[in-house]
């Protein structure tokens, strides 16, 4: 994957989290995550589309996702209803939508609405060309982590799609 | 002052109608996306929109388009986001008067509605 591609999450992460709840995020060392089961219980999942393609997901444990959707929300929200889903969903729109604004230059790239998961052992389905990398965050809130599936579309940089995914 | 709030996110809306509270504009009413926006706005008479863009049914930039076509006057200030300066241009050319970039300050939002608000006023 293009490094180009990770450090915009990176910033873009701390931004939101800092921004709109206060949070100061601290970003540990990633690595390239092969199984397809996300880290922890709560997923926030966005596709990207256009000139980039792939998935963005925050994978948070339950606990942290609690806290964080509290701050974020302003009081305690209880897991399974629509609004912790909706919660979760718009912190994984504003990590991806900031971080694809610093990436994207003169690329044409669309986010999708974001879908959100909440169970244990669940799997997210990626395109089996695009490699996942996984940046561990840690929070007064408790650990996450964002997991990165997403590449320069074939269109975009003008190779073959196989070559696009050895990139 | 009527304010449309119109998000898909129930969060993103009480979040600004918080700031919207503390400026002292309590009349608000909410929409979750550009077909629930155009009906509500047919009925509230807004003074000033607050729209996101990426929403399901349809987006916050085809609402603008579409009610710019019959209200060139209420002002419109798109809260997204998308950050790029190809996507603020087009918003622009829309009929958008002001953006606000995702993640924001209540500060930042409230600066923005009062230089909406005093534009319009002295227009």
């Amino acid at each position: 994957m293009d490094p180009a591609f990770i450090t915009p999450f990176i910033s873009s992460i701390q931004h939101v989290f800092s921004t709109m709840m206060q949070l100061r995020v601290d970003i540990g060392t990633p690595g390239i995550k092969k199984d397809p089961a996300p880290t922890y219980d709560v997923s926030g999942i966005i596709g990207m589309s256009g000139d980039v393609v792939g998935s963005v997901t925050l994978s948070f444990p339950l606990a942290t996702a609690r806290n964080v959707v509290a701050l974020f929300a302003g009081s305690p929200v209880e897991p399974g209803t629509p609004d912790f889903a909706d919660a979760i969903g718009e912190l994984v729109n504003m990590v991806s939508g900031n971080a694809k604004g610093q990436f994207t230059g003169s690329k044409k790239v669309s986010i999708s609405c974001p879908s959100v998961v909440v169970g244990q052992n669940h799997l997210v389905a990626r395109q089996k060309d695009v490699p996942c990398i996984s940046i561990p965050c840690k929070t007064d809130c408790g650990d996450l982590v964002i997991e990165i599936a997403i590449r320069e579309s074939a269109s975009a940089s003008g190779a073959t799609p196989a070559q696009a995914a050895a990139a | 002052m009527k304010i449309l709030l119109i998000d898909d996110s129930k969060t993103m809306r009480n979040i600004q109608k918080s700031v919207l509270t503390q400026l002292g504009y309590s009349q608000v009413e909410e929409a979750c996306d550009g077909n629930d926006a155009l009906s509500k706005a047919a009925k509230f008479g807004p003074d000033l929109i607050l729209c996101d863009w990426n929403m399901p049914n349809m987006d916050g930039l085809t609402f603008v388009k579409t009610f710019r076509q019959t209200n060139k006057a209420t002002p419109v200030i798109m809260v997204t986001t998308e950050s790029e300066k190809a996507r603020v241009i087009e918003a622009i050319k829309a009929g958008v008067n002001n953006y606000v970039v995702k993640p924001f300050t209540p500060d930042l939002l409230a600066q923005r509605i009062q230089e909406t608000m005093a534009k319009r006023a002295a227009a």
